[in-house]
């Protein structure tokens, strides 16, 4: 369990994946990524497989939000796994397009 | 929150596609990150505290605007047409430095102590080919990114810092990740050191779309790079779309531009028959009007291409007016207007614009924070919101004269002026006076053959506003003061006044 901040980096404990904290609450969440809790960016990883409940992957580029729309998590790099925050899988956010500013 | 974080995730997607095309060099995305590690890497053991770049733009420009965060250190990019004193000054303001620069540019200086020069193409040769050991860029998210001398159009210039958070939180509010097509190509004519060069290289690399570079502007050149890299997107100053069109009137060249889809517009005011013009010329581009500061990190405001085509089309005056709006806020930022009371003002009433949001530094080297207790920044600029809630900009609050406790805004008498048929350019700014504080004074540019006097224009402008706007002394010049990105140097003005009171 931790408390997120905007602006903090995390990785998967266990397949390629990084993700970026866009907005979030002040509580203490699970945040995991394949069913494993998600470590900092310089923690060493595990050996194993993401749990196959939690194996959908992650895209770069995707957000990722809960249904509750609380928090927000940008992914940096793809990876096998799929993003969960207290057990539950986070869904992609559609993107609002925005026309070119510069 | 790192801006590096744009080009690892641009190069991992697409690490193929060009990300910059500059003449007959290119890089790709993958090829940029290599270029920014290895450079960050020479600029890290050189113990330098600064990136300096004194160039045009080339490929050397996104490469060290990277480069600079992943040595740790600031990049600050440098206006090449100042004066030998100013650079030198500017120089030795952010010694020890790597300075990235076309060789022309520092022959003629005496370089400040700590100042270590890169020759451009030998920069860029070393950084492609070298070895990238560097992967990580260090820091925090309120590391300073960027740090931009302002072009000091009133003063002296002013060092604004950007920082990694307020870049990214720019990027990330109005750029989609990869949005970008394979095909699509966006034109960059902003020099270097602009905050719209800047913001063109982060939201085209988070986009992963590829940039064509202009390095020197004039319109016919802008039209043949359009056609020959079928650029989709580009961003422009008023002006430089002023140029174009006229161009195109002079050269009775075809305008066809069939794979343009978009066009983008600011860092000054619009002049709405310029925008109206160009939209009857390219009825099939989007046209995006964005209004932002050097201390806004960009766009802060748009009119998007929904908003021109509704007022272009509409007769109501309410809307069609919109055409000289500069939009709404974005998402993430808020808007709001405050009378001289500093309280919110009511729709339609001018005041001083403020700003807040994450992607808002409003501070300058040696000077801090000018925000306040609630995060707003004062831009200095004057407007209003209509019911609507659609921005209005009236001119800076610098020029504002203030005529025996009246507030006069140039914008409107200069609206006027130039209705005139004789008149093709105008300027107005103040002028000290012993009755009134200020009172207002112009300064005018004829039509080739065309004649005007100081009272037939006196009495134009009093025909139409109230008689506190007549201009109480109007100059001829043959052209007015502008800088590069099209702004009126009112400085330059106002001494010609002053001096020409001395000299009575």
């Amino acid at each position: 369990m931790k408390t997120l901040k905007a602006g903090t980096r995390l990785k998967s404990a266990i397949c390629d994946t990084e993700v970026m904290v866009i907005r979030t609450r002040p509580a203490e969440m699970l945040l995991c990524c394949g069913g494993i809790e998600m470590i900092a960016m310089d923690g060493g990883k595990s050996a194993g497989q993401p749990d196959p409940a939690f194996a959908q992957g992650t895209l770069v580029g995707k957000r990722y939000v809960d249904e509750q729309d609380t928090t927000e998590l940008l992914c940096t790099k793809g990876g096998k796994g799929s993003l969960s925050l207290d057990g539950q899988v986070l869904a992609v956010k559609q993107a609002k397009a925005l026309p070119s500013s510069d | 929150m790192n801006i590096v974080m744009a080009l690892e995730m641009a190069a991992e997607c697409h690490p193929d596609r060009i990300a910059v095309t500059s003449g007959t060099q290119r890089l790709s995305y993958a090829e940029l990150l290599h270029a920014a590690r290895t450079a960050g890497n020479l600029i890290r053991d050189s113990g330098c505290r600064y990136v300096g770049l004194l160039d045009i733009n080339s490929c050397a420009a996104p490469v060290a605007i990277f480069a600079a965060a992943y040595a740790g250190v600031p990049y600050v990019p440098m206006n090449y047409r100042l004066t030998k004193p100013e650079l030198e000054e500017l120089l030795a303001r952010i010694a020890p430095a790597f300075l990235i620069t076309d060789p022309c540019y520092v022959e003629p200086l005496s370089l400040p102590v700590g100042i270590r020069v890169a020759a451009r193409e030998d920069f860029l040769a070393q950084v492609r080919s070298g070895d990238a050991q560097m992967t990580e860029a260090p820091g925090t998210p309120s590391a300073v990114a960027v740090q931009l001398f302002t072009s000091g159009t009133t003063g002296a210039p002013k060092a604004a810092v950007l920082r990694h958070e307020n870049l990214m939180s720019y990027i990330l509010g109005t750029v989609d990740f990869a949005g970008a097509e394979e095909s699509d190509a966006t034109l960059v004519s902003v020099p270097p050191y602009h905050i719209a060069g800047i913001s063109a290289v982060l939201s085209s690399t988070y986009a992963c779309r590829r940039m064509v570079q202009l390095p020197n502007f004039d319109g016919a050149a802008w039209l043949k790079l359009c056609r020959d890299e079928s650029v989709s997107n580009a961003f422009v100053v008023p002006t430089m779309l002023s140029r174009v069109i006229e161009h195109l009137a002079e050269s009775g060249e075809s305008g066809a531009l069939p794979v343009l889809k978009a066009i983008a517009y600011g860092g000054g005011k619009m002049p709405p028959q310029v925008i109206e013009k160009t939209m009857k010329i390219w009825p099939g581009v989007d046209f995006t009007n964005a209004y932002g500061l050097t201390e806004t990190s960009s766009t802060i405001c748009l009119l998007d291409p929904d908003d021109h085509r509704t007022a272009f089309d509409s007769t109501d005056p309410d809307i069609r007016k919109r055409l000289n709006s500069v939009g709404k806020p974005l998402g993430t930022v808020e808007i709001e207007i405050r009378g001289t009371d500093g309280k919110p003002v009511a729709a339609n009433e001018v005041g001083d614009v403020y700003v807040r949001g994450g992607q808002v530094s409003g501070e300058y080297l040696g000077v801090g924070s000018l925000l306040d207790a609630e995060g707003w920044f004062p831009t200095r600029d004057r407007g209003y919101l209509d019911r609507f809630g659609f921005l209005y900009l009236d001119g800076r609050a610098d020029d504002v004269i203030v005529r025996g406790g009246e507030n006069i805004s140039p914008g409107e008498i200069e609206d006027v002026l130039r209705e005139h048929p004789a008149v093709s350019d105008v300027a107005v700014v103040a002028v000290a006076d012993e009755q009134w504080g200020e009172s207002v004074a112009a300064v005018v540019v004829l039509r080739d053959q065309a004649r005007a006097s100081v009272s037939e224009l006196q009495d134009w402008v009093k025909q139409r506003l109230r008689s506190s706007r007549v201009p109480t002394s109007i100059h001829f010049r043959a052209e007015l003061p502008y800088n590069e990105m099209g702004k009126v140097l009112r400085r330059v003005l106002k001494d010609d006044f002053r001096s020409a009171v001395r000299a009575s």
